[in-house]
């Protein structure tokens, strides 16, 4: 199935194994330490990848190393892993990476939605095949999470507790039997070696279908935090502001970092509702401002600087922007977003350009 | 030669593998004497480990024994010592085996000597564990680059040789060369690759329980050594040490084992030099008459985590270390799983089977020999605690801390602030006891007056063995109500103040001087009176200074009025002896400066709660000034402020009303004018809700206004009978809390004067009214009972 989303340049947007094939190649070709079975690299080797070694391999996450070595380990444990965190925080950026480091294959996704049926867990019929030869294998369709248990690669299931329960708990024989019987056919399924799931779920969604105890235990949880400081976030928002534009041909642009600097600024600060100094307190609005909104506000900065200004990005191509990610609920967010611009922005040494498009943005 | 008769044991100091080691080197050796870094005024103390009721985790404290007087920083140190530490199982072994122990670092007594002549002296900070050296800067006394690896949290747990001193915060390291002294290890594991030195020893040393990593660490640290400056502080010990073992030497004792940090390992191992130069370094040394007792310890006080740097982030993690025969990441996890089961948390024995092998898989991931405790805690948290980090936490404070608390025998010295708090309740006639007691202290009577200070000074300390009670009936100034019981922990609280001081008033002085270090404006104002309830003249210029200096950071209007009322209670009743009293006007003239700048943007974008708090300060800082207004010139720029606002119109009702009775009140405003301002508020263009506000601000506090004044009484009744129906019911909450507060003669007046508005009838005759009428000559003579009658009265509410 990779053969039909082929890496032609003319892709939106490659998968991780496509954007950063030199480099597993490169890791896979140097590693000598074991391998878990089925694994395209050594745990190490994995672990490298996700954090990059400062020369050819680049950082694909950046925070806490021991959060990617915990999450590698399970994986290695064949325990299935749970990645939380709040919207925005590369959960499913590092499922992805870590399919591709370790299967080769970042594909075998399923979307948690409320929606999602039991036929996109385990299997679904092909209903002319079905009607025509009666239940064979031929006319059984394949799920994501079966292919992966054949060819005994990774699943990923997105925004697990999206999922209604009973949807959810299909998981429990998968991940303890390691097998899904296809009763229809008086058959079952069962898992090569290197197959493993990589489920991400949403903190602040908690309790809309929260685990039942049983799938719970059968995952280990890694909890991806915000990033703890300003100077990572920066890096992360420059890092993947720089390879959006490339992925999506904006002329590059120089010196954006004085606007990254501030659109994280502005996000920490009004996250965490205090100053970066510390000294005033402020309000938070309902959003999550996640790292993820501040690299799409500058992405938008960059495509408006580039196509209808002179190409670097100003205050007045990120003000729009940030307020737009700020003000989600119409009444109270734009209270703090004024308050914040009266209170903080205007105050601040260097930031009367910003104040003055923030305020005619308004 | 020396060199066969002398064995040389570098550990680290609480490294359980390093216990391991040397007991077993111990048992192989079988030496005749054995010498271990520690105070050497402890040599008497080392029969009491034989007793079974010494139980670790204890400390030998050590103290001056006459401690100078009016010097008030924390004057003692403490050695700790868990099971796992290897100085203790050096003591054990030599007890259990009736060998001769000798304790071989410089004498306490020189070190309190130097810090008393000279705080910052060639021998300050070597030593013990002195968890003041870490913590002491801010009082003053604590420029005490302290040396042992014991204490340091800068070093915590790296100190593998560490003598490596900890430095306190005001002392920190300018040059590698320090680093490397302060954390030997840590240059150790960088050459070998790890980044976090913590890890390498326990890779190299901790976890390894075949080899006996001595020979080791010695040739290690002597490379270390080498590339580091010499100290003179280390020299001084480490002289005196090889004065010790020269003495053990000409005894004739065949097999010596010295127990030390790695670090000084270097300096004793080998060939002796000549005796001369160590006796011309030791010569002419200051010293002070020490005492050393053994004090019951904590596993929480070893730990750093709960603030005292002893070095040991994870004591508990190390006892189990030490303790457990084999599967330690096993029986570990087990344990875990066992508190979070007491604490109705779901773990099962799979949950404990996948941890384990996460923990493994971590370890091999990492290229670890063993899992160690990161390994551990990460499985933890990923499978017991389901990536919860409150869970987490329990599990570090119960089990990687532990909650182990130490024992003493009775018969061990007692701690001098615990002597001097005997001596003090003795002589005041409170009877430690389990019992509660109640205790009214008439503050007139010196011998109360004395209870009452020791109280809040032992409060001040942690020691809560009186809690102030409101007191059930007749009430005055100077009349304190306590209840005392007396808890057994409060004797290892002592243990640990007695770090502070060896008087419960020095110890409370430097305590207070600590916390205001970094405490917020409330807190700070709560410790000035606390400074004149317990009568602790000497903190007070520092709670003082630090006082005025987080006012002037401050931006919280809120905060800085609230700091008012006990500053200017301390300024009006306090006595305030050793201060001046400008210092404390002139900080309070500074707050209200602030206040009365801040007050207008402070009083807008306010919800209900947050104006009914502005209210309440409001209030208490107006009262505050007006109780000051003989002494500072403050109210009338107050009183100007308050009426510089009160004609705004964004304020909400509440405050608006509240600002109007202020000045009314004070004169600064007439009747009239006050009239006008609620004749407009009242009017149909504000929001009935905004004028119901607003008259509950003007009225609050006393209706009398209403029965007097008939203009005003007017005004609010056209306004009320105005009201539209509807409008009328969301009103009367608020009216209803108004008028509720109010005491109930006032609202029967009130009442009748309306009835007489609705009628048209004459104003009843008042009793003020009459008055004119009255002979002041016969009156004055009933003013005296008169006065006798309502003092008591007020007593009696």
């Amino acid at each position: 199935m990779t053969a039909t989303i082929d890496a032609t340049p003319t892709v939106l947007r490659p998968h991780a194994e496509q954007l950063y094939a030199a480099e597993l190649e490169q890791l896979a070709g140097a590693d000598d330490l074991p391998r878990p079975p089925g694994w395209r690299m050594s745990p190490q080797a994995v672990v490298t990848y996700l954090l990059g070694d400062g020369k050819d391999i680049s950082a694909k996450y950046i925070g806490p190393r021991r959060l990617m070595e915990v999450a590698v380990a399970t994986l290695a444990t064949d325990r299935a892993l749970l990645l939380l965190g709040v919207p925005g925080t590369a959960k499913t950026w590092v499922s992805e990476h870590l399919a591709a480091a370790i299967s080769g294959d970042s594909t075998l996704l399923v979307q948690g939605t409320a929606g999602t049926p039991e036929e996109a867990m385990r299997y679904g019929w092909n209903y002319a095949r079905l009607l025509a030869e009666g239940p064979t294998a031929g006319a059984v369709v394949a799920s994501p999470v079966m292919r992966a248990m054949r060819t005994g690669t990774i699943a990923r299931i997105e925004e697990l507790t999206r999922m209604p329960s009973d949807v959810q708990d299909t998981l429990l024989t998968i991940l303890s039997e390691k097998t899904l019987p296809v009763p229809e056919l008086g058959e079952e399924v069962q898992a090569v070696k290197g197959f493993n799931v990589i489920a991400t779920a949403n903190d602040r969604d908690r309790g809309v279908n929260e685990l039942s105890s049983a799938l719970r235990r059968r995952f280990n949880t890694v909890v991806l935090p915000v990033p703890g400081t300003v100077e990572e976030e920066v890096e992360i928002v420059a890092q993947r502001v720089a390879s959006l534009g490339r992925a999506l041909e904006l002329p590059e642009v120089p010196d954006a970092i004085t606007e990254i600097r501030r659109v994280v600024t502005v996000f920490r600060e009004l996250r965490e509702g205090l100053t970066a100094d510390g000294r005033t307190k402020l309000k938070s609005p309902s959003g999550t401002l996640s790292t993820a909104e501040a690299i799409s506000v500058m992405t938008s900065g960059m495509a408006l600087a580039s196509h209808f200004g002179d190409g670097t990005v100003r205050a007045a191509d990120v003000a729009a922007g940030i307020r737009g990610a700020v003000v989600r609920d119409s009444v109270s967010d734009a209270v703090v977003w004024r308050e914040y611009l009266e209170t903080v922005a205007r105050e601040r040494d260097g930031w009367k350009d910003f104040y003055r498009a923030a305020r005619e943005a308004e | 030669m020396s060199t066969d008769r002398v064995h040389v044991f570098g550990v680290r100091h609480h490294g359980p593998g390093s216990a391991r080691a040397l007991v077993r080197a111990l048992d192989e050796l079988r030496p005749d004497v054995i010498l271990v870094e520690g105070p050497p005024e402890a040599d008497g103390l080392v029969a009491l480990a034989a007793d079974e009721r010494l139980e670790p985790p204890v400390a030998l404290l050590a103290y001056p024994t006459n401690a100078a007087k009016g010097e008030h920083g924390r004057t003692a140190s403490f050695w700790p010592f868990a099971v796992f530490s290897p100085e203790w199982q050096a003591l054990r072994w030599a007890v259990s085996h009736d060998v001769p122990l000798r304790f071989c670092d410089l004498p306490a007594g020189h070190r309190f000597a130097a810090r008393d002549t000279e705080p910052a002296g060639p021998l300050d900070g070597t030593g013990p564990v002195d968890p003041a050296a870490a913590q002491a800067s801010p009082t003053g006394t604590g420029h005490d680059p302290d040396g042992s690896a014991e204490q340091s949290p800068a070093s915590a747990g790296s100190e593998a040789g560490a003598d490596a001193p900890a430095v306190p915060d005001d002392a920190s390291p300018d040059s590698a060369e320090d680093e490397l002294r302060i954390d030997p290890i840590a240059g150790l594991a960088q050459a070998a690759g790890y980044d976090d030195p913590e890890r390498w020893w326990e890779d190299v040393i901790e976890h390894r329980r075949d080899v006996p990593p001595f020979a080791a660490v010695a040739e290690a640290m002597a490379a270390v050594r080498e590339a580091a400056p010499a100290i003179t502080e280390d020299l001084v010990r480490e002289a005196y040490m090889r004065q010790v073992l020269r003495a053990a030497l000409k005894e004739g004792h065949q097999r010596i084992a010295v127990v030390c940090g790695a670090w000084h390992v270097p300096a004793l191992a080998g060939d002796l030099p000549p005796a001369k130069a160590d006796a011309a370094l030791l010569k002419g040394l200051p010293s002070t008459p020490t005492t050393v007792t053994w004090v019951p310890w904590t596993h929480g006080r070893l730990a750093s985590w709960s603030g005292y740097g002893a070095g040991v982030t994870a004591p508990g993690w190390y006892h189990h270390l030490f303790t457990a025969e084999d599967q330690p990441v096993e029986r570990w996890l087990v344990g875990v799983a066992g508190v979070l089961r007491e604490e109705d948390l779901p773990v099962s024995s799979a949950h404990v089977i996948e941890s384990a092998r996460l923990a493994d898989t971590l370890a091999v991931l990492r290229g670890r020999p063993l899992p160690g405790l990161a390994e551990v805690t990460e499985a933890t948290r990923a499978v017991l605690c389901d990536g919860d980090d409150t869970r987490l936490e329990l599990v570090q404070r119960k089990v990687v801390v532990g909650e182990r608390l130490g024992a003493v025998p009775p018969d061990a010295p007692a701690v001098p602030l615990a002597r001097d708090l005997d001596a003090t309740a003795r002589r005041l006639k409170l009877a430690q006891q389990a019992l509660v007691s109640d205790h009214d202290l008439d503050l007139r009577k010196p011998n109360d007056l004395d209870r009452s200070r020791l109280l809040h000074r032992l409060r001040l300390l942690g020691v809560g063995w009186g809690t102030p009670v409101q007191r059930k009936s007749g009430k005055g100034t100077f009349w304190e109500s306590w209840q005392l019981q007396w808890h057994p922990e409060y004797a290892v609280d002592l243990v640990a103040a007695s770090a502070y001081g060896t008087t419960v008033a020095r110890a409370a002085t430097a305590k207070v001087v600590e916390t205001s270090a970094d405490a917020d404006l409330a807190t700070l104002t709560g410790l000035l009176e606390s400074c004149l309830l317990a009568q602790l003249p000497d903190a007070q210029p520092t709670v003082l200074r630090n006082l005025s200096d987080r006012a002037a950071l401050d931006t919280d209007v809120a905060q800085l009025m609230a700091a008012v009322p006990a500053l200017a209670r301390s300024l009006r009743y306090g006595d305030v002896r050793a201060t001046s009293t400008d210092a404390l006007a002139e900080v309070l003239t500074g707050l209200v400066t602030r206040i009365r700048l801040g007050l207008p943007g402070a009083l807008t974008g306010l919800d209900d709660d947050a104006a009914r708090a502005i209210r309440e300060h409001l209030d208490a800082t107006h009262e505050a000034l007006n109780l000051l207004a003989d002494r500072l010139p403050l109210r009338a720029e107050w009183l100007d402020t308050l009426a510089r606002l009160v004609d705004r119109a964004d304020l909400p009702g509440l405050l608006a009303g509240r600002l109007l009775r202020l000045l009314r009140d004070a004169g600064t405003l007439d009747a009239d004018a006050a009239e006008l301002r609620l004749a407009r508020a009242l009017t149909v263009g504000v929001p009935p809700v905004t004028a119901a506000g607003y008259v509950e601000g003007f009225l609050s506090g006393g209706g009398l206004l209403l029965v007097h004044d008939e203009a005003l009484l007017t005004l609010t009744d056209r306004w009320l009978s105005g009201l539209a129906p509807d409008v009328f019911t969301a009103v009367l909450p608020l009216l209803r809390r108004t008028f509720a507060a109010f005491a109930a003669p006032e609202r029967r007046a009130v009442g009748e004067q309306v009835r007489r508005l609705g009628t048209g009838g004459p104003r009843p005759k008042s009793d003020v009214d009459e008055l004119g009428e009255l002979d002041p000559a016969r009156v004055a003579r009933v003013l005296p009972t008169l006065e006798l009658l309502l003092a008591a009265g007020r007593g009696a509410r």
